[in-house]
């Protein structure tokens, strides 16, 4: 019993870190319709910088600076969001496109760079100490796994309630209305570069938190926990839970890490363990289809439907008129058009 | 000088691939995230082919110095033929559906979630071992000025001059590549003067498709075969095509060359670990300096 409370700490944790990284993409995407193809690429940058300053001293590689870990939280923050920032000012007077295949392009090189500069981030070992909170209670996994998920919790519920109060200030509603009508918005004063720019550093900033709370969490890091899988499977939680919910991303989170986790129990238990490889590359197939199939037939994500009742409910005087269910049926097929008005700008 | 012949080699691959990237770019007006995977698939199609060849064939020795024989020609034009087919298939079952009702950066996204699916799914049956076509050494031959090259470099990079010769002229001297040109301009004036735009659509599957199994099978031959092997291509593609100007297949072929020599200066400089740091600070460089790259136009 204690041993499945135990996991179930340890499970909603893991959710919630996921939760964390979504509610950065819903900001990019579901707020500000900007695609972020490189979301490894900033979680690890989170990741390492946060590592690299609060581990102590080493002669494996740089830093070990000792600090505390809320200085480093804050450091992988900022460490993010200054590369989003640079990277949506390079990208963002552009085309959509090109920031997709440039934030693919930062996941490749970040990956590259934690590999290859072992003087720094220790290479394919990785960085290890990392420390985490609660460590003295690490003999009692029990207490220690509910001190992480009320951390975890804490950091999450602040950022989920921040995002939610900033959607709905000026800065959201400048957002908002660049999304909705761009020209619309410009023609008003508002610089749509510069705004943009912002929410995909603040996003980035998240997913860079994100990262490194996973790192203190776990107390080990290593390349190759930031492949482009990672990218994936958040797409496939914000797309499942419905894009633009901040909500949804955290349900999102939930179902999909379930299926994941629950799938890799399965094939641990129906494979030889020297086939669970081959397996996992199956799973993969899976979550790379099912993102596929949501776009197919649910773009609007399997709870994205909520939302779209209530405008529906607000449409429907006008629906009393004459237009009837045709315009609350168009407003539906316009939905996922709506959201990215950007890319028909050229 | 080494480097020219590595540069070239590698310049020609990326080059095939980003002809493909640029072309599903200026005439279907998405990035397709997918299409580094088409040349995966290609290659193990055309292993298959080759290893069925040689089942039924006995041993074939190769043609004279080359590594490979006629069941890898012929396997290659059924390769492509194949990997032309298998994007027709993906536009049919995905893109197609998503184009009718979605905003194109839903479909970018659809195309980074079927490379996932097919990149994973080759991973399943293939496994991530490297393998490869023949397991023959080459001797590489001096031809002055310091460099060298093997049979099967020389005789891949003439083949792929024959094939950027043929891509070429289609696009500039035939109906078929009138209409491609017109339709990347304008699709919907296209349609108004009655070209048959899902025809070009199909065409320009089938040209990306073939060229990308080739750019693959030219990898296999020379490198190894990997399931990842069209990731690893992706992101050089990309910048190959947006240094070229997206929709110009002569800048693309450009883009891809200046991006392999690069790389080459850069693996004896620096090192081969920091290869694809290369084609990043390439299109880092372009969006800052001239984002619509050597032979882009501005767009409207």
């Amino acid at each position: 019993m204690i041993d499945l409370v135990g996991y179930a700490a340890f499970f909603l944790t893991t959710v919630l870190i996921f939760s964390l990284i979504g509610l950065g993409l819903n900001l990019q995407w579901g707020l500000t319709g900007l695609f972020n193809a490189g979301i490894a690429g900033f979680v690890a940058v989170g990741a390492y910088v946060s590592a690299l300053l609060t581990t102590p001293e080493t002669p494996d590689h740089l830093g070990g600076f000792d600090l505390p870990i809320v200085l480093g939280w804050f450091g992988a923050m900022m460490a993010a969001a200054a590369a989003a920032a640079l990277i949506g000012f390079a990208t963002l007077r552009l085309k959509s496109d090109f920031l997709a295949i440039t934030t693919f392009g930062v996941s490749m090189v970040v990956h590259l760079v934690v590999l290859n500069a072992q003087s720094i981030t220790g290479g394919t070992f990785g960085i290890g100490f990392i420390p985490r909170p609660f460590a003295s209670l690490v003999e009692t996994p029990l207490y220690f796994n509910l001190g992480n998920l009320a951390v975890v919790t804490a950091v999450t519920l602040v950022v989920f309630f921040s995002l939610e109060h900033l959607a709905h200030s000026p800065w959201g509603r400048v957002l908002k209305a660049l999304r909705e009508d761009e020209r619309a918005a410009i023609s008003l004063g508002k610089n749509a570069r510069f705004y943009r720019t912002q929410a995909f550093a603040l996003g980035g900033g998240i997913m860079g938190l994100a990262g490194a709370v996973q790192a203190h969490f776990v107390g080990y890091i290593a390349p190759d926990n930031y492949l482009p899988t990672l990218t994936f499977q958040v797409w496939v939680m914000l797309v499942v839970g419905g894009s633009g919910s901040n909500l949804g991303v955290v349900i999102g989170s939930l179902i999909v890490w379930a299926i994941w986790a629950g799938s890799g129990a399965m094939t641990g238990m129906l494979f030889a363990p020297e086939q669970q490889a081959h397996a996992a590359s199956l799973q993969l197939v899976a979550i790379g289809v099912m993102l596929c199939v949501i776009l197919l037939v649910r773009p609007n994500g399997i709870f994205g439907g909520a939302s779209q009742l209530r405008d529906k409910k607000r449409n429907s005087p006008k629906g009393a008129d004459g237009a009837g269910p045709s315009s609350s049926s168009s407003t539906e097929a316009n939905a996922p058009t709506d959201r990215m008005p950007i890319s028909k700008k050229y | 000088m080494q480097f020219v012949v590595d540069g070239l080699l590698s310049g020609s691959m990326i080059g095939l691939g980003a002809i493909g990237v640029t072309l599903t770019y200026s005439i279907l007006q998405f990035s397709n995230f997918a299409h580094g995977d088409l040349m995966s698939w290609g290659t193990y199609a055309t292993l298959i082919v080759v290893n069925a060849i040689l089942q039924i064939m006995g041993p074939v020795g190769p043609l004279g110095p080359l590594s490979f024989g006629w069941p890898l020609l012929l396997a290659m034009i059924s390769g492509m033929a194949l990997t032309g087919l298998l994007a027709l298939a993906i536009d049919y079952v995905l893109f197609a559906r998503l184009r009718q009702k979605s905003e194109m950066i839903i479909i970018v996204m659809a195309s980074f979630g079927a490379s996932m699916a097919l990149r994973s799914f080759l991973e399943f049956l293939f496994t991530g071992q490297p393998t490869y076509f023949s397991h023959a050494i080459q001797i590489a031959t001096p031809i002055g000025l310091g460099i060298r090259i093997t049979p099967d470099q020389a005789v891949l990079l003439a083949m792929t001059a024959v094939l950027l010769l043929a891509v070429h002229l289609m696009i500039t001297r035939t109906q078929t590549g009138r209409s491609m040109r017109a339709v990347s301009q304008n699709a919907a004036l296209a349609r108004v003067v009655g070209i048959d735009v899902k025809r070009v659509i199909r065409v320009t599957w089938l040209v990306g498709g073939a060229l990308a199994c080739f750019s693959g099978i030219m990898i296999g031959v020379l490198l190894q075969i990997r399931p990842t092997m069209g990731l690893d291509l992706t992101l050089p593609m990309f910048a190959a095509a947006i240094l070229g100007g997206i929709g110009s297949i002569p800048g693309a072929v450009i883009g891809g060359l200046i991006i392999g020599l690069t790389e080459a200066v850069a693996v004896e400089q620096i090192g081969a670990e920091w290869r694809i740091a290369v084609s990043f600070v390439i299109l880092i460089a372009v969006l800052f300096i001239r984002p619509t790259g050597l032979f882009g136009v501005q767009e409207r």
